[in-house]
């Protein structure tokens, strides 16, 4: 079904660059000036790196790793890649050494391309454990003055070389493109993996166009959109969105300055379709709100009227009832004062399609922005299906819900509770480890790993991981990630642990969010000097036992759930860290290693004492370790009966 | 009289400073080797911002000279010595608090700015292509710093760490041959310390800049310099490598008392 002149991306690409000349392909914001690049630069500039690699000796199959922020030099060195035949292989860019070093030899990439010189020492430092990596190209030559290693090159230089060896061979690039076939392996991406080293999903071109191509069709997406690239080019999301729908719907992807100005690009931009992960959505809502507070009083009683009445009037319009006339002509009023204002200070003012993904989203969050007329939907997916599997049709959103399949997708219950999908989209295998394949692909159909249920109307409904669908001693339901996002819909908490399985109830360790628990504080007149001291403040205390009974009494209403409520509680000293690898880079939370770190803790938990005192390692940036004490009180939280059915 | 080394970029010979009965500099003599990195160090009243100032052309030296490039420049005024090609930052911060952080940045390219104010004032032709020529390379330094995120940010509004930052880009700006930080990591954290130490080096290594600094943190100091310089009221008392200065008898004695009997 795939058209074999357009099944591979560089071929997508060269049809770009032959229909749309003249329109932008990619955007960055360099030296504080947006700097354009049309397709046909797009694609010449991805050729002479091409060339480069080819001069290098690029052999077919061969992978490449990219390492860095999101910049065009490093998406056109992807599709270089592909244009001759390899797999790129993209990194994230805070992995440290000992991750790069895994990853890199594994995926046995023989080239390099990265950022900057930060790239350029990690690689250099694990060199040694990497035999197969034979070159390592830079873009940025910012301190790179004083390198003599052989093996490393500028992507300036790479790309000299290239005008020569074109010079000897002119249509090398066009024939290695039209050696590509759809099934070729496209990209590997790494998957941070909550357990055990990554594991590398391989994704064929047919795999990402055609989903590509589906999500597209079935959002009614044009090559007119606009999308912000900012989050990590390993991630499978970034790779779909800002690499493969770009070429297959040739629209412009934007790469800003740095990731401080995230926000403020945003603005500038103002995409038309826009990914972010819950905790973005939840950043930009407690910008906001901080700032409305800060603002005079009838401003801001303004915005708390208009504010409800988008509440009462999306509440309605989601339960597909009529908006009454009052408030449709209070919301027309609140279109011109408040929403249409706000909405644009976000960058949020051309928005016609949002997602949010990665993590449950608070039905309240989701509300908000939907409230304010911002287009934002779930969507469902992972590496492993080339990112989509379902989204949120317009029209049709329920706000705990992920949405229905996209088109060719099939989704299935399994008795055990896990989700089960098969697709277009469905991944080759992880690399080099037949033993993960065969435990996540079976007849086609793909392992989730998520714990769901479909509704009457065929929305999937997402509760937990499979495999952390616990019991408690007693026998009641324990779904911890459940709990913890329900916990973490309060502003004030950043982080959460629910523990409970074989246990008597369940208990939790709760991170609290150091900027708004620290500006609550500050309002109060409570002085802290650390995060570690503001956690074991007790007004802190207090104020987290309100979060947690609120999410008690919710709790109480949902049936086997009422069982499952949080009994004990207490604030971690320290927050959570990708480095102490208590988290994964993309935040989820690595529950086995918590529970052994932590055992103390968890312990103390259940053996009703009021404090704990705690030692804990932590990891620098640097790799280097230091040593953290505190004492960690516990409290109890309140409980609500559960109501006996009417 | 010392014989001038072929590669000193400043020479300090015999300077002494006096405020009243106070004698803050006596007899100092320091020399400093173009590109590198040299740290002062001292005991607080050591003469250590009093040697800077006059290196700086802030005080003028009672006695004694100062060269630089050479050239003879003991009773320069600031202005001049600027020009020259020395820049500096100071120990309390010295911003334009109210103006932006790419205006204050802006404020250490004046020296490079030939104007004429009536066509500074229509903004046209040559004013306009100079404005846009500054404004690109203080663009560079911003992007250098990677302080992209608070281009706009009144500099009063911004943490101390980062003012630090931006006092240390508006420096760069003048393009200096020679730059003088007074306590570039007085009250940072240990994270923005890092942060600082590696500007410091990246600013050395990559404009080739010669830096001369006050620094406490004595593992700072000898991270980063190349040369460290020991006063003590008023006197150096060591002048050397790291290694050298911190196995320095005189120099233990300071930072930990002798009686002076």
């Amino acid at each position: 079904m795939l058209d074999p002149a357009l099944d591979t991306f560089p071929k997508l690409a060269l049809r770009n660059a032959q229909r749309l000349p003249g329109k932008v392909a990619i955007r960055e914001k360099d030296l504080g000036i947006w700097q354009s690049y049309r397709w046909s630069e797009y694609v010449e500039q991805a050729r002479l790196i091409a060339l480069g690699l080819a001069a290098l000796g690029f052999a077919r199959g061969d992978k490449t790793a990219i390492v860095g922020d999101n910049r065009p030099r490093l998406y056109w060195a992807m599709l270089a890649t592909q244009a001759l035949g390899g797999v790129p292989v993209p990194l994230y860019q805070d992995s440290i050494e000992k991750e790069m070093q895994y990853i890199v030899d594994h995926a046995e990439a023989r080239f390099a391309v990265v950022e900057d010189q930060e790239q350029v020492d990690k690689l250099l430092h694990v060199r040694g454990q990497c035999p197969g990596l034979e070159y390592i190209i830079y873009d940025d030559p910012r301190g790179m003055r004083h390198y003599r290693d052989t093996c490393l090159l500028s992507l300036d230089d790479l790309q000299e070389r290239g005008r020569k060896f074109a010079r000897e061979n002119p249509d090398y690039v066009d024939q290695e493109v039209g050696k590509g076939v759809a099934d070729d392996l496209a990209v590997i991406l790494y998957t941070s993996g909550t357990t055990g080293q990554p594991k590398g999903a391989m994704l064929s071109h047919r795999n990402l166009i055609v989903t590509a191509q589906n999500a597209i069709v079935h959002e009614g997406l044009t090559s007119s959109e606009e999308v912000l690239a900012y989050l990590p080019m390993a991630w499978a999301g970034d790779h779909m969105f800002s690499y493969a729908q770009s070429l297959v719907g040739g629209f412009t992807t934007n790469c800003p300055e740095s990731a401080a100005t995230v926000l403020h690009d945003l603005r500038e931009i103002g995409p038309t379709y826009f990914f972010a992960p819950p905790r973005i959505w939840e950043n930009i809502l407690t910008t906001v709100m901080i700032r409305i507070e800060d603002a005079s009083w009838i401003k801001r009683r303004m915005v708390h009227a208009f504010l409800a009445v988008a509440r009462r009037a999306e509440a309605r319009r989601l339960a597909h009832q009529r908006v009454g006339v009052v408030d449709r002509l209070l919301y027309a009023l609140g279109r011109i004062l408040v929403y249409g204002p706000l909405r644009d200070n976000l960058g949020m003012g051309r928005i016609r399609i949002a997602y949010t993904a990665g993590e449950a989203i608070s039905p309240e969050l989701l509300g908000f922005y939907r409230s304010l007329g911002v287009n934002v939907k779930q969507v469902y997916g992972m590496t492993e299906s080339s990112a989509l599997i379902s989204i949120q049709k317009d029209g049709d959103v329920k706000l705990d819900t992920v949405g229905t399949p996209l088109p060719g997708v099939e989704v299935r219950i399994a008795e055990s509770g896990e989700v089960m999908y098969r697709g277009p989209g469905v991944f080759l295998g992880y690399h080099k480890n037949q033993e993960a394949t065969a435990e996540t692909l079976e007849g086609g159909w793909v392992h989730s790993g998520d714990a769901g249920l479909l509704d009457r109307d065929g929305h999937l409904k997402i509760i937990d991981r499979a495999k952390d669908l616990g019991r408690l001693a007693d026998g009641t339901i324990f779904p911890p990630k459940y709990l913890e996002n329900k916990l973490k819909f309060s502003p004030y908490l950043r982080e959460a642990v629910c523990v409970g399985g074989g246990r008597p109830f369940v208990a939790a360790l709760i991170n609290i969010d150091l900027g708004s628990v620290g500006n609550w504080a500050e309002r109060r007149g409570i002085a802290y000097t650390s995060y570690t001291d503001l956690a074991q403040k007790p007004e802190v205390y207090e104020l987290i036992r309100q979060e947690v009974a609120r999410v008690n009494r919710s709790l109480r209403d949902e049936g086997p759930l009422a069982g499952a409520q949080i009994r004990r509680f207490l604030l971690l000293h320290k927050e959570l860290d990708p480095d102490d690898q208590e988290i994964t880079r993309t935040r989820k939370v690595r529950r086995g290693f918590i529970g052994q770190k932590y055992a103390a803790l968890i312990d103390a938990l259940y053996s009703g004492a009021d404090h704990v005192k705690v030692e804990a390692q932590v990891t620098y940036e640097d790799g280097r370790t230091g040593t953290v004490r505190a004492e960690v009180r516990i409290r109890e939280a309140e409980a609500f009966a559960a109501e006996m059915a009417r | 009289m010392r014989p001038a080394t072929t590669n000193a970029l400043l020479e300090v010979d015999g300077v002494g400073v006096r405020f009243g009965a106070v004698q803050a500099l006596d007899q100092v003599s320091l020399s400093v080797r173009r590109g590198e990195i040299i740290a002062i160090i001292g005991p607080n009243g050591a003469g250590k911002t009093t040697l800077l100032n006059v290196i700086s052309g802030f005080y003028h030296p009672s006695e004694g000279h100062i060269r630089f490039e050479g050239r003879d420049r003991t009773d320069l005024a600031p202005y001049d010595v600027a020009a020259l090609g020395i820049a500096r930052t100071f120990q309390n911060v010295a911003l334009f608090k109210g103006m932006s952080v790419l205006d204050n940045i802006m404020t250490g390219r004046l020296l490079k700015m030939k104007g004429s104010f009536l066509l500074d004032a229509l903004y046209w032709g040559p004013a306009k292509a100079q404005e846009l020529e500054h404004r690109a390379f203080v663009e560079r330094i911003i992007d250098f710093l990677e302080i992209q995120a608070i281009r706009k940010t009144p500099a009063g509004r911004l943490p101390y760490g980062l003012q630090k930052r931006v006092e240390l880009a508006r420096a760069l700006a003048a393009e200096p041959t020679l730059l003088l930080l007074d306590e570039p990591m007085a009250g940072m954290n240990v994270e923005e310390k890092e942060d600082m130490c590696r500007f410091i080096l990246d600013v050395n290594r990559e404009f080739g800049t010669t830096i001369a600094l006050i620094e406490h943190d004595m593992s700072v100091v000898m991270d980063i310099s190349d040369h460290v310089a020991a006063l003590d009221y008023g006197r150096k008392i060591a002048d050397g490598t790291p290694d050298e200065v911190r196995g320095d008898q005189a120099v233990i004695d300071a930072y930990l008392g002798v009686s002076h009997v």
